[in-house]
C-alpha cells in the first residue's frame, strides 16, 4: 500500500481487519503526516508514545480476534475533550498546564471501542468563534489553497502569521484541518452554533452534530450546556456514521444524556431515499446570498429529487431570530460555565492585591478577548434589570424557534435541505476584527438546529468559483439521524467525493 | 438598549475581569455593536410563549445519594496553581 492516511476510515477499518495492514504501521504513518504538517498547526498537542502503544494493544487484539469496532484506527481529539494525563485546556491560557484525572465519556467510548489518540486538535478559546483564530495557540490553516496562490507562497506564509491562508472554519477548525490534511482518519468536534458544520463545509468534509443528549457532554469542557453537543468530523459520511456510534450512548454521569440504543447508523448509508419529504425553507434564502450558494443549494435539491425524494416548500417563520438570540443565550450560559476559572483550582494565576484582584487579574489574562467579550454579554443579560428583557426573552424566543421545526415535521417533513454556511472560506486575519458581528453571520444557517437542539449535517456538495468547497446541511427530526445519514451519502455520491488538497505544507 | 462607561466597568467588575481605563472605549464600542445585533428581538412577539427550559424532553433522572468516584484529595488539588497539605492557597480573605 502507498499512503495509509489517504484510506477512509472505513477503508482502513476493513485493511486492518483483512490483515493487509497494521495498526501500527497505520498509526506511524499518520503520525509522520502530522510531524510534516506541524506548519498548519492543527494539533497543539501530539502523543505519539500514547499512539504507538494503543496501536499495539490494538494489533494483540486484531490477532486474537477480540478487535472493537474502531479497532487501530488513529483519531484526532478536539482540546475540549478531557483526555487523562493529556493536554486539555480548550485552547485556553487559563487552563495552562491543566492536565485531567479523568477521561471524558466520549472519548473512553472511542478507547473502548479500539481508536488510537494522536494527539489533541487546536480549536478556538472555549470554542468561541467561527475561523479558529481565538485560540491561545494561534490560527490553524486550511489545506486548501486560496485562488491563485500556489504551494511555495502558502508555504513561506506558514512561517510568518499565516495572513492570506483560509481559515478551516471554527470553532472545530484543527479537527477539520487535520481530517482534510489526512493527519487523521477522523476527529471528535463539538458544536454549539456550528462549530461542527461550517468548519467541516469549509473544508470539504463531513460533520455531524447529533441531537442534543445522543452523547454524553461528561468531560467536555463547557461553553453554553443547553447548546453544546459532540460530534465527530470525518472525509465520508460513513465514516462519520461509525464514529458517531462509538462517541454516542447513555451515560449516568450526564443527566441530559438520554437512554436510548445506538442505532448502527452505518446500516443507513445507501438505503433508499424514495418518497422521503425533503423540505426546503423560504427563510434560509436570506438577502445578498452569493450565486454559488443559491446554485449549490438547487443542485442539492437536484440530486434528492433524482434520487426519488419528494421536495416540498416549508417555513420556519423564526430563523431570522435565531442568531441573536443564541448571542444571548450562549454568552449567558458561558459566563455562568467560566465562573470557575478562578485561578484557586487549576491553571493559571495572576497575582493581586487581594483575592478579588487576583481573580480578575487572572481572567483578564487568561481569557482572550473574544470570551472575555462574551463572559461580559452574559453578565449584563443576566444582571439584575436585564434578565428578563434579555435572557428570558431569548430562551421564549427559543420555544418558537422549536415550534417552528415541530410544525413542519407535523406535516411529514422527513429532512431539512438548507446551505451549510453564507460563503466558502475567507483568509485568516480577515473577518471581525471591527465588529465581532461580522463573525458571528458565519453561523447563521446552522445555529437555528442548536436552538432547538436538532441534528444537523453538513456534506461537501460543490466547489466555489474558487475551487474552495462548499458544504450543504440536512435538519433531522430529534434522534433520527439514521435519516440524516441515508439522505447526505445521497448528496455524497450524486455530487461526487470532494478532491482534497495535495501537501503543499 | 445600549451601555456606557459606567456600565461597562460595572460589568468588567461582575464578571471579575480586569479592565483597563484604556480599554473601556473600545469595549463599550464591542459590547454595543453586539446588544445592537440583537435589538430586533425586541420586536418579536412572544406573549404566552412559554421560555425553553429543556431543548429535548426528557426525564429528570436522580442517583443514589452515595460517594461514587472520590480520587482522593491529592488528585482534586494535583492541577492547583498553588496548594499545602492538600488545601487550596488562595490571597488572605479575612482581617
Amino acid at each position: 500500500m502507498t499512503d495509509v492516511t489517504r484510506l477512509t476510515l472505513a477503508e482502513a477499518r476493513d485493511a486492518l481487519a483483512a490483515k493487509k495492514l497494521s495498526a501500527v504501521e497505520l498509526t506511524k504513518a499518520h503520525l509522520g503526516a502530522m510531524e510534516k504538517a506541524r506548519g498548519l498547526n492543527a494539533y497543539v498537542t501530539e502523543t505519539p508514545e500514547q499512539a504507538l502503544a494503543m496501536a499495539a494493544a490494538s494489533d494483540a487484539r486484531i490477532a486474537s480476534g477480540a478487535a472493537g469496532p474502531l479497532e487501530g484506527l488513529p483519531i484526532g481529539v478536539k482540546d475540549l475533550y478531557a483526555t487523562k494525563g493529556v493536554h486539555t485546556q480548550a485552547c485556553s491560557h487559563i487552563l495552562d498546564g491543566f492536565k485531567p484525572d479523568y477521561e471524558s465519556t466520549v472519548t473512553a467510548n472511542l478507547w473502548r471501542d479500539g481508536a488510537v489518540m494522536l494527539g489533541k486538535l487546536n480549536m478556538d478559546e472555549f470554542a468561541m468563534g467561527s475561523s479558529n483564530e481565538t485560540s491561545y495557540y494561534g490560527p490553524v490553516a486550511s489545506p486548501w489553497l486560496p485562488a491563485g496562490r500556489d504551494g511555495a507562497w502558502a508555504r513561506e506564509a506558514l512561517k510568518g502569521d499565516k495572513k492570506g491562508l483560509l481559515v478551516p472554519g471554527g470553532s472545530s477548525g484543527g479537527s477539520a484541518s487535520a481530517v482534510a490534511a489526512h493527519l487523521c482518519l477522523g476527529a471528535t468536534a463539538s458544536d454549539t452554533g456550528g462549530s461542527i458544520r461550517q468548519p467541516a463545509a469549509f473544508t470539504g468534509t463531513v460533520g455531524i452534530k447529533p441531537t442534543y443528549g445522543r452523547c454524553s457532554r461528561w468531560g467536555m469542557v463547557a461553553f453554553a450546556s443547553s447548546l453544546d453537543q459532540a460530534g465527530p468530523i470525518a472525509r465520508t459520511v460513513r465514516d462519520c456514521a461509525i464514529m458517531l456510534r462509538s462517541m454516542a450512548g447513555h451515560d449516568a454521569k450526564d443527566a441530559t444524556c438520554i437512554d436510548a440504543p445506538v442505532p448502527d447508523y452505518e446500516a443507513s448509508i445507501g438505503r433508499s431515499i424514495k418518497g422521503k419529504k425533503i423540505g426546503i425553507p423560504k427563510e434560509y434564502r436570506i438577502d445578498g446570498m452569493p450565486a454559488e450558494i443559491e446554485k449549490l443549494w438547487a443542485d442539492g435539491v437536484a440530486f434528492l429529487k433524482a434520487a426519488g425524494a419528494e421536495i416540498v416548500d416549508i417555513s420556519l417563520p423564526h430563523t431570522r431570530t435565531a442568531l441573536p438570540a443564541y448571542y444571548i443565550v450562549a454568552p449567558a450560559e458561558a459566563s455562568s460555565n467560566l465562573a470557575r476559572y478562578d485561578g484557586v483550582r487549576y491553571g493559571l494565576r495572576v497575582p493581586g492585591k487581594d483575592i478579588q484582584s487576583m481573580y480578575e487579574n487572572t481572567r483578564r489574562a487568561g481569557f482572550g478577548s473574544e470570551v472575555r467579550r462574551r463572559i461580559m454579554i452574559g453578565a449584563y443579560v443576566l444582571s439584575a434589570g436585564y434578565y428578563d428583557a434579555y435572557y428570558v426573552r431569548a430562551q421564549k424566543i427559543r420555544t418558537l424557534i422549536r415550534q417552528d421545526f415541530e410544525k413542519a415535521y407535523a406535516q411529514g417533513v422527513d429532512a431539512i435541505l438548507t446551505p451549510a454556511t453564507p460563503s466558502a472560506a475567507f483568509g485568516i486575519g480577515e473577518k471581525g476584527s471591527t465588529d465581532p458581528v461580522e463573525m458571528y453571520l458565519n453561523d447563521v444557517f446552522t445555529v437555528t438546529v442548536n436552538m432547538a437542539g436538532l441534528p444537523g449535517i453538513a456534506v461537501p456538495a460543490g466547489l466555489s468559483a474558487d475551487g474552495l468547497p462548499l458544504g450543504l446541511q440536512l435538519i433531522g427530526r430529534p434522534f433520527d439521524e439514521e435519516t440524516l445519514f441515508s439522505v447526505a451519502s445521497v448528496i455524497e455520491e450524486s455530487a461526487g467525493r470532494v478532491a482534497l488538497p495535495q501537501p503543499w505544507w | 438598549m445600549s451601555v456606557d462607561q459606567a456600565t461597562v466597568r460595572r460589568i468588567a467588575h461582575l464578571a471579575r475581569i480586569a479592565v483597563s481605563p484604556e480599554e473601556v472605549p473600545h469595549l463599550q464600542q464591542e459590547l454595543n455593536a453586539i446588544l445592537s445585533f440583537v435589538e430586533e428581538l425586541s420586536e418579536v412577539d412572544v406573549e404566552g410563549v412559554e421560555p425553553m427550559t429543556s431543548v429535548v424532553p426528557m426525564k429528570m433522572v436522580w442517583r443514589a445519594d452515595a460517594v461514587t468516584d472520590h480520587a482522593g484529595a491529592e488528585v482534586v488539588v494535583a492541577n492547583a496553581p498553588t496548594s499545602e497539605d492538600n488545601f487550596f492557597v488562595v490571597p488572605k480573605v479575612v482581617e
